[in-house]
């Protein structure tokens, strides 16, 4: 593989409006090792919170315009495992077997990776240069950890962050009770699955919670700006940017 | 039928959540059972391969139900047994109360089934003035209780030694004394009684075998064996889905099913069951009876996109790992089958709407599905379960859950599609936020749907420009 292949980015809706510092610390992660990067200027949504909460003609519709922007790409990467896992996973369910735009979804899912995931699998980058003064704790985010087997990538790139302590937190792969949807819609279940999370992140003694999926940590900000805490929570690219 | 309550999902989860005694017990079976449960799967011989084996094994079994099923049902008939097909719980339960009727039963002793809370069957037994005993310690004390199970395997898990203690005290006349062997000899003694005066065994059916033609039960207290040898008719209850092909498929289907319920390698007591005491045989039933239950499984069976469902052995794992069902215990589901398994099956079996908090009330982390010891892809089914709400389902019954939703959601869908109007309407929600209360910079209170959200968490408000906007300056300079 030819390790200075420029890629296209696909920036996760939430990173695009809650978080653009990711996208920029993303972007910076590549420039340093040499890679140059596209964006798609129309791109928007990957059309999971549709699919997660059952409406899947919409998903359809945010599928077929992912398709179209995304097909002439060579490598797409994205700072989210859960909307990798939309795309690569679910794209091609959504489409009637032996179609054109199930073989177009199919395509599109071959060649789209999870940052971490690009970086070490594809690249073979463990080492991206990068200091960090502090102690980290990572959370392992469902869909990334279970249906893209991503756990050990991160943690690589985690270690070998110069001045950077990891140390892990009770039941790192346990959901933190996001769930799209599900955290407006049932917050007294989503809050209590929470608050475990928070309490072993806060058990570590940690600076900053890791993680590779904004909307876990969006979630778990949530509840630490909340207690009042000054633990940070930082996507991954925060830290290899630095 | 079981009582159905799966209406109350959410105020039931409130009330659990807000129990910091069944808060307790059930941080403690998931930490004491779900990474065991993966060292176990782990362990094996085969490694995890084993269950995608065992998928496969009930697979075949699911798509020859009707071949493995007449092949059982003849070898049993052959042997002297009585086989019955219900196809309701209704039907289950009058036949159950004919036979015990015209073998003037007064007494039953019962091994855990929960295919018999399923259909309601104490109750029923008990408004006909026959005498029901549960025999295994969990389902004794829930029932001395007045109470339903929590937990497929371990149905009592909600109650603490103190409250076992009480009741003991109330119930069975003993000092009062919160020493667990104390109380299991307390148990122990009072069931024993029971079981040389009981004239009729009930039990469940972990898993029939079509090429030898017997059901097998399995149990770690001997309870089973003790209900279907010593009364003089065994009456064995099991979900119509619960055949394998071959004895061999066995071996790999309890060899999962223990570590998947308890992180056994195998439970203390199976017992293979094909019919009556024969004449040169000392102890067993003289008659015995093997009802097999549709109750909603043959609607399962059509539509292959439930159909694996059917898979379940109900071993419970999913429970052990689910963090919905680790902060809402059992009881929430309002139904017998609670955590995953219920959330998939409850809905096709009570009706869908009715139910649909059950489907939608999880953050689908598929921890579920890597628990599984047969590899029942849960979560897909979840999915397919909120499609149905979405849309509506004449197949299924199900009307459209929530038109607000419906409509929400096709605006969204009508902004992600053009940039220009997602921008518009990133620009209208960032003035929008500028009212809203804030505290280092995030939002503490949102309007609307959105409230939940911030009734315990606050939120990072909208960046002032999104990323691609930045990025399209930053790509415009010279």
């Amino acid at each position: 593989m030819d390790k200075n292949k420029p890629v296209t980015l696909f920036i996760q809706c939430l990173v695009d409006s809650l978080y653009p510092e990711v996208g920029e610390n993303m972007v910076q992660v590549f420039e340093k090792l040499g890679i140059s990067v596209d964006i798609p200027l129309d791109q928007t949504c990957c059309g999971q919170p549709a699919f997660n909460s059952g409406y899947r003609r919409e998903a359809t519709t945010a599928a077929k315009r992912f398709i179209e922007i995304f097909e002439s790409a060579k490598i797409i990467v994205c700072p989210s495992g859960s909307c990798v896992d939309m795309v690569k996973h679910q794209y091609p369910g959504l489409f009637k077997d032996g179609s054109l735009w199930q073989n177009r979804a199919k395509a599109v899912s071959a060649k789209i990776f999870e940052l971490t995931q690009y970086l070490v699998d594809v690249l073979g980058v463990e080492d991206v240069g990068a200091t960090f003064n502090g102690k980290v704790t990572y959370h392992d985010s469902c869909h990334l950890l279970r249906n893209l087997g991503v756990a050990d990538q991160p943690r690589k790139l985690i270690a070998n962050v110069k001045d950077i302590q990891l140390v892990e937190m009770a039941d790192s792969e346990k959901c933190c009770g996001f769930g799209g949807t599900f955290s407006v819609k049932y917050p007294d279940i989503s809050t209590a699955i929470l608050e475990e999370k928070v309490d072993n992140i806060i058990a570590t003694g940690a600076d900053a919670v890791v993680g590779c999926d904004v909307s876990c940590l969006m979630n778990i900000q949530g509840m630490l700006n909340r207690r009042n805490s000054s633990i940070k929570s930082l996507h991954i690219a925060q830290i290899l940017a630095g | 039928m079981s009582e159905i309550k799966t209406e109350f999902y959410k105020r039931n989860a409130a009330k659990a959540i807000k129990d910091p005694v069944l808060q307790h017990a059930l941080s403690d079976v998931q930490n004491r059972l779900g990474p065991a449960t993966a060292l176990a799967y782990k362990n094996l011989p085969e490694g995890m391969a084993l269950r995608q084996k065992a998928h496969e094994i009930r697979q075949f079994a699911i798509n020859h139900l009707d071949i493995l099923l007449e092949t059982l049902v003849k070898k049993i008939r052959d042997r002297g047994g009585t086989v019955y097909f219900a196809r309701d719980a209704a039907d289950a339960t009058s036949y159950c109360l004919k036979v015990a009727k015209e073998n003037q039963i007064k007494m039953v002793v019962k091994g855990k089934s929960m295919v018999t809370e399923e259909i309601g069957l104490n109750k029923i037994l008990e408004a006909n003035q026959i005498e029901v005993n549960e025999t295994d310690l969990g389902e004794y004390i829930i029932q001395l209780a007045g109470e339903t199970p929590s937990h497929i395997i371990a149905p009592a898990i909600h109650k603490t030694r103190k409250e076992v203690a009480q009741l003991f005290t109330q119930k069975l006349g003993i000092p009062y004394c919160e020493d667990p062997p104390v109380l299991t000899q307390a148990a122990r003694k009072t069931l024993r009684k029971k079981f040389l005066a009981a004239d009729m065994g009930l039990s469940g059916c972990n898993l029939a075998c079509a090429e030898t033609g017997h059901i097998t039960t399995v149990s770690n207290e001997g309870n089973i064996r003790m209900s279907t040898t010593m009364p003089k008719v065994h009456m064995a209850f099991m979900g119509m889905e619960r055949v394998v092909a071959r004895l061999e498929d066995h071996d790999a289907l309890f060899r999962l099913l223990s570590r998947g319920a308890a992180a056994q390698n195998m439970a203390g007591y199976v017992s293979y069951i094909g019919g009556p005491r024969t004449e040169d045989q000392l102890d067993g039933p003289d008659q015995f009876h093997l009802v097999i239950l549709d109750n909603g499984r043959s609607r399962i069976l059509a539509d292959p996109e439930f159909r694996e469902i059917l898979l379940c052995i109900r071993c419970a794992a999913c429970l052990n790992v689910c963090p919905a069902y680790g902060k809402i215990g059992g009881h929430s589901y309002g139904y017998p089958y609670s955590g995953p398994i219920g959330a998939v099956i409850t809905p096709l079996f009570v009706g869908v709407n009715r139910a649909k908090d059950l489907c939608c009330g999880e953050p689908l982390c598929g921890a579920c599905k890597e628990a599984c010891p047969v590899d029942i892809d849960l979560p897909r089914m979840l999915l397919g379960l909120r499609a149905k709400l979405a849309e509506g389902d004449p197949k299924w019954g199900v009307t459209q859950a929530n038109s607000m939703e419906k409509i929400a959601f096709q605006i969204w869908s009508l902004i992600i599609r053009n940039r220009r109007v997602y921008d518009l309407a990133l620009k209208t929600g960032s003035l929008i936020q500028k009212l809203l209360p804030k505290k280092n910079g995030m939002i503490t209170t949102m309007p609307f749907i959105f409230k939940g959200w911030t009734q315990s968490r606050d939120i990072k408000p909208l960046a002032r420009s999104s990323f691609l906007t930045q990025w399209k300056n930053r790509e415009n300079k010279p």
